[in-house]
């Protein structure tokens, strides 16, 4: 049987442990539906081109965990960005893991998807948002199928959250391979303010396939500063969709750190429903070995006078193949737009390779657009400069690359995080040089 | 203290230099004058440790020691330092970070200590005072932007910070106004010292002034054709090349 067939004959378990008299659940039925019809993309389909889901989709994996694991603080604390003060919303294998976890109701909702799906008192929110800013492909559509865990957040109106949210989704490996279909809803009501940092973590070396779907509300005036830290282990592969939809004068800014796991695709989108908004994404992706990361974006500017920034740089070593795909459409009624696209990406191996397609949509007259990529190798002058210096060639080439990435770090606005992602860096290119960019 | 002899080298089976011969000594300054393309460049950079050229024969010593068959970065960290014709501008790397991870990396390869922070601080006001440079300066990106004169001050502000023994200036007069010829020499002025030795590669007398050299050699075609003392380059300014070329034709 073959995961799509395991999948949907796998509902009517899945029905016994929901409540299947909801809203929600309607929205479930006919997702299943279309995901049977639909299945999962495949290398015909144009924006699946480069990345083949083959090789992950062969393994056999549970799709329900079959015990709950619990994890001891010691064994994640190094996943956590513990240094300060946050909200942390953990899941182990798919399931809520409330020892580890840091939560509240207070003047705000910072909890689980279980926890309101079901609520009477959630349901006006839930009929408002749940869904509503997603595209409907075979992806999305399965995981709203089988949506029933993940992190909740509704930011009520004039609310400045002083403490970041941490979203992390481990996968135990007590399955030989598992795979797992966190959603998440983030609402930003008028002019508030929250962090956001969100993680998924293999804990050992079986296989994990992760399809999450996020969707972010930034309603007006509003400001959200989202970060994704994806450098799992080389058994781990992760499909995000992330969806967000921006309500007018509001800001939204998203970085990925693409820094390892087996296959990584992001589906990235930005829908600008108002007047003067801003979408900022950035990315750095470092990878070696045969790893895959695919970064596909799509900013859909529909009212005039928005601007949206895309800042992607990406080092591939060894046989790691990289996609970009960056589609901006301005809307004939978008007038004033400011659409700025870069990828930047510099190849470290013969094998390594890269292909971006940056595309540009535009129906509007009077409107400010540029894109632009470039494909490279560290430059042999810059290097000798350094050496010359008596900076050795490993480092001499650590510094390069992050001065090549540094643009994209100098935007981080969490220090601790920023450390963090440092680290992470210099570790992967085996060098301590001794500061912080 | 630097021994070059007999020194031919090729790029892309080219040959550039055809056996050069030069003696340096602590506390002496060289001038390499000669017409473009006459190998002046090269031979800064094949000393520097630069792989695009390869040494065909001949030999490099430093202090006695062999350092044709050394990495750029070992060079660098036995006291070989070279003012860039064309300093790279390197985007992200702050000219702070960079020097200090070059003095620390040097300091490693010797089996030293890092600099305490403090240390590094007080070097880097008091080096930067030296060459009259705005303290901002120091945070930005490493010759990002930087006008021709700031990108050549930055070069002999490295070398003020790395303290080598031997100095090869190539071109360090080339695109700086008068204040900024006066800033740079006096900062090699006081750098010089009967402990290290300068090398300077010039096309022009009027870097001469300020830094006097005690021996002057003419590069023409990859050979050291003519030696003297200083006069020679004022000799040379007065009247040309020519009179050289026509001296080696016959």
């Amino acid at each position: 049987m073959d995961l799509k067939e395991k999948l949907v004959s796998s509902f009517i378990a899945f029905e016994n442990q929901v409540d299947i008299d909801s809203y929600v659940h309607d929205i479930r039925t006919e997702a299943i539906k279309n995901f049977e019809s639909i299945g999962f993309p495949t290398k015909k389909n144009e924006s699946w081109k480069y990345t083949s889901l083959k090789q992950v989709l062969d393994t056999d994996y549970s799709v329900f965990p079959s015990k709950n694991t619990a994890l001891v603080y010691s064994k994640i604390e190094k996943y956590l960005i513990d240094d300060i003060d946050s909200y942390k919303i953990i899941f182990v294998d798919g399931i809520y893991c409330s020892h580890l976890s840091e939560t509240t109701h207070e003047g705000m909702d910072i909890c689980l998807m279980s926890s309101v799906l079901n609520k009477p008192k959630y349901a006006p929110i839930i009929e408002n948002y749940f869904n509503k800013a997603l595209k409907k492909d075979g992806i999305t559509e399965l995981n709203t199928a089988f949506s029933k865990e993940g992190a909740f957040i509704h930011i009520p109106k004039n609310k400045f959250v002083e403490k970041p949210i941490q979203i992390i989704h481990f996968n135990s490996g007590n399955e030989s391979s598992l795979m797992l279909q966190p959603r998440n809803l983030i609402i930003v009501d008028e002019n508030s303010q929250l962090q956001i940092i969100e993680r998924h973590q293999n804990l050992n070396e079986n296989e994990v396939l992760t399809n999450s779907v996020t969707e972010i509300f930034v309603n007006p005036k509003s400001i959200v500063d989202y970060y994704k830290i994806q450098n799992d282990n080389k058994q781990a592969s992760i499909i995000d969709t992330t969806s967000i939809v921006q309500e007018h004068n509001s800001v939204c800014t998203l970085h990925t750190f693409s820094l390892g796991g087996k296959l990584t695709r992001n589906n990235l989108t930005f829908a600008q429903k108002g007047e003067h908004i801003e979408s900022i994404m950035k990315g750095i992706t470092i990878i070696e070995e045969k790893q895959h990361v695919d970064h596909n974006t799509l900013v859909h500017h529909i009212k005039p006078n928005c601007e949206s920034h895309q800042d992607y740089k990406g080092i591939f070593d060894d046989s790691s193949t990289g996609v970009f795909n960056g589609t901006v459409v301005v809307e004939k009624e978008a007038q004033k737009t400011n659409a700025f696209q870069a990828n930047n990406n510099v190849l470290l191996s013969d094998k390594a390779s890269i292909n971006t397609k940056p595309q540009l949509e535009i129906f509007a007259d009077d409107v400010k657009c540029s894109h632009g990529c470039t494909i490279g190798q560290l430059d042999k002058n810059a290097l000798f400069y350094l050496k010359s210096r008596g900076i050795p060639e490993k480092e001499a080439k650590a510094l390069l690359m992050y001065g090549f990435a540094n643009n994209v770090m100098q935007s981080v606005k969490i220090p601790e995080l920023k450390n963090r992602i440092t680290n992470i860096i210099a570790g992967k290119l085996g060098v301590n040089i001794g500061f912080n960019l | 203290m630097l021994s070059i002899k007999n020194l031919h080298a090729k790029v892309d089976d080219k040959d550039i230099l055809n056996g050069i011969n030069l003696e340096v000594k602590a506390g002496e300054v060289h001038a390499i004058m000669g017409p473009n393309g006459s190998g002046k460049s090269t031979l800064a950079s094949i000393i520097a440790g630069k792989e695009e050229y390869e040494i065909t024969s001949g030999d490099i010593d430093l202090n006695g020691e062999s350092i044709e068959d050394l990495s750029a970065e070992e060079r660098a960290h036995k006291g070989i330092f070279l003012s860039f014709q064309y300093p790279v501008e390197i985007p992200g790397v702050s000219v702070t970070n960079f020097i200090k991870t070059a003095i620390n990396e040097t300091r490693k390869a010797k089996g030293q200590e890092e600099m305490p922070a403090k240390e590094m601080l007080k070097l880097l006001k008091d080096k930067s005072n030296l060459l009259e440079i705005d303290r901002k300066f120091l945070s930005r990106s490493i010759n990002d932007g930087f006008s021709g004169g700031e990108k050549k001050r930055n070069e002999i502000f490295q070398m003020a910070m790395l303290e080598p023994s031997v100095a090869i200036l190539d071109e360090t007069d080339s695109g700086l106004d008068i204040d900024a010829l006066r800033i740079v020499a006096n900062g090699v002025n006081k750098l010089k010292s009967s402990k290290n030795a300068v090398i300077l590669i010039t096309h022009y007398q009027r870097l001469l002034d300020y830094i006097v050299p005690d021996h002057v050699h003419v590069l023409y075609n990859g050979k050291i054709v003519k030696s003297g003392n200083k006069d020679l380059a004022l000799e040379l300014e007065a009247k040309g090349y020519d009179w050289i070329k026509e001296e080696v034709k016959n």
